[in-house]
């Protein structure tokens, strides 16, 4: 919000920064300094040379897994809401379906994915089914939690004013949950991208339209190492600007009112 | 309290005011306000929509509603601060808030569980100075919860103590003072007396506990 606090906002982006320009650093001069070949480890140079050359190739790649994981995510937050919003409703509702919620949350995707990859005939849709399963626990969770956690204070104050079941949802459950959401969504952004490359791995669709997962097993077993470094390095860039996204997301929305993201006061 | 304001059902006897069934507050001349013991303010709200909630509940026209708004804001001093969140609020100006939003219907009966318990002794004076100014300029009654002696007696015109275990009321105490009451009756003999002669009773009361 305002400018005063400079030098620690700068370091909070020099710090890591500067770690980061160490360990390549480092990187670089210990594959010179010892020789190692490009199939076990490329030097960093390499793997900027071949992020470049491929930069198609991989693009497309990263296109693909970050629709996916985009997808997967919109669908696990509109749902996930709506689950939860269900849950609130009546203790019975969650007794009854919350262990499901936590058994799709517990079998682990890999597991569960050839499955689903058998049952859908469209394998997009597969995959952004099996992303979908992984990212949408914790917005459920964290969003129940959220709407059963109104002050019982302002929840006395609803009941004197005679508020209907729908006012005090819509008045004060909800803006009351809107930060346990953003933490679940959180949570999610970094899921939902982890079940695209899995399900991408379970399922091994190659030729158009094909993955980073998919290009990173095919490099694999080309022993195309540089290639493999350059996509892993896509993928956790994907993942930063995820997070990044929601955080941001969450800033925006809950800087004015909530500690969690207010600045120090003064 | 929690009776008064329907939370609680009596597990025996009944409610009445104004002689009639208390089931019908709500009406014309039978409003009701509350102020708990914190602000109870709801965070992601500015002051002013803090303030207007119980008009939004009951679904009053927003011109009128946000005329009864700036008017009760305007009472309790905090007119400067309606585009404010609470959490830029001093714990006084935030009580101050609480008590404009249980204004802002105009009520004829106010209860107030302890409002001013958590705060400073300084900001306590000057709230309590300011609540007498305005119970007598908005002629409501007022019940007010209070652990401090001096609270009681400043403010009341009728002191009622209670007991513990079972809760029950023990004596009832007129303090037939005049007001407005300032600062000076703070400092008066007179109102040290009162204060004695509650805190004996108190003191009483807990002898035969």
């Amino acid at each position: 919000m305002n400018g005063t606090e400079d030098p620690s906002r700068l370091l909070r982006f020099a710090a890591p920064a500067l770690i980061a320009v160490l360990l390549v650093a480092l990187w670089q001069w210990l594959v010179v300094a010892y020789e190692v070949p490009p199939y076990i480890v490329p030097s960093p140079t390499v793997v900027l040379r071949t992020l470049i050359a491929d930069r198609a190739l991989l693009a497309d790649a990263l296109s693909v897994t970050l629709g996916i994981a985009l997808t997967a995510l919109a669908i696990a937050t509109v749902v996930g809401t709506l689950v939860a919003l269900l849950f609130v409703q009546s203790r019975w509702i969650e007794m009854s379906l919350f262990p499901y919620a936590v058994l799709l949350q517990v079998t682990p995707i890999v597991a569960i994915a050839p499955l689903i990859i058998i049952w859908v005939k469209d394998t997009r849709v597969a995959l952004v089914l099996c992303a979908t399963v992984v990212a949408i626990f914790p917005i459920i969770a964290n969003t129940t939690l959220g709407l059963r956690s109104a002050d019982h204070g302002l929840l006395n104050l609803f009941r004197m004013c005679r508020a209907s079941r729908w006012q005090v949802l819509l008045r004060l459950r909800v803006p009351g949950a809107l930060p346990y959401f953003f933490g679940g969504l959180r949570i999610a952004s970094g899921l939902s991208l982890i079940g695209a490359v899995v399900a991408e791995f379970v399922a091994g669709t190659g030729g158009q339209g094909a993955g980073l997962a998919y290009q990173i097993l095919l490099a694999g077993m080309q022993l195309n190492i540089p290639r493999l470094f350059a996509a892993l390095i896509l993928i956790a860039a994907a993942g930063i600007a995820l997070f990044a996204a929601t955080v941001w997301l969450s800033h925006a929305v809950l800087s004015r009112w909530h500690e969690s993201e207010a600045a120090a006061p003064g | 309290m929690n009776l008064i304001a329907g939370l609680v059902t009596p597990t025996s006897g009944t409610l009445s005011w104004w002689g009639g069934d208390f089931a019908t507050t709500g009406g014309p001349g039978r409003r009701l306000g509350f102020v708990f013991q914190a602000p109870t303010l709801m965070p992601w709200a500015r002051v002013a929509a803090n303030v207007r909630l119980p008009l939004d509940l009951a679904g009053v026209e927003r011109t009128s509603a946000t005329a009864s708004t700036d008017a009760a804001l305007r009472q309790v001093g905090l007119a400067d601060f309606a585009r404010h969140f609470p959490r830029e609020l001093s714990g006084g100006m935030q009580m101050r808030a609480s008590i404009a939003r249980a204004l802002v219907t105009t009520p004829d009966l106010l209860l107030m569980d302890e409002p001013f318990g958590a705060l400073d002794e300084f900001t306590r004076q000057r709230l309590d100075g300011e609540l007498s100014t305005l119970w007598a300029a908005r002629g409501l009654t007022i019940v007010f919860v209070t652990h401090s002696v001096y609270e009681a007696v400043f403010l009341s015109t009728r002191v009622a103590e209670m007991g513990p275990r079972p809760g029950r009321i023990i004596a009832d105490i007129a303090i037939d003072e005049p007001f407005p009451r300032n600062d000076d009756f703070r400092v008066s003999t007179t109102f040290a007396q009162h204060c004695r002669q509650v805190s004996t009773l108190i003191a009483g009361a807990d002898a035969m506990a």
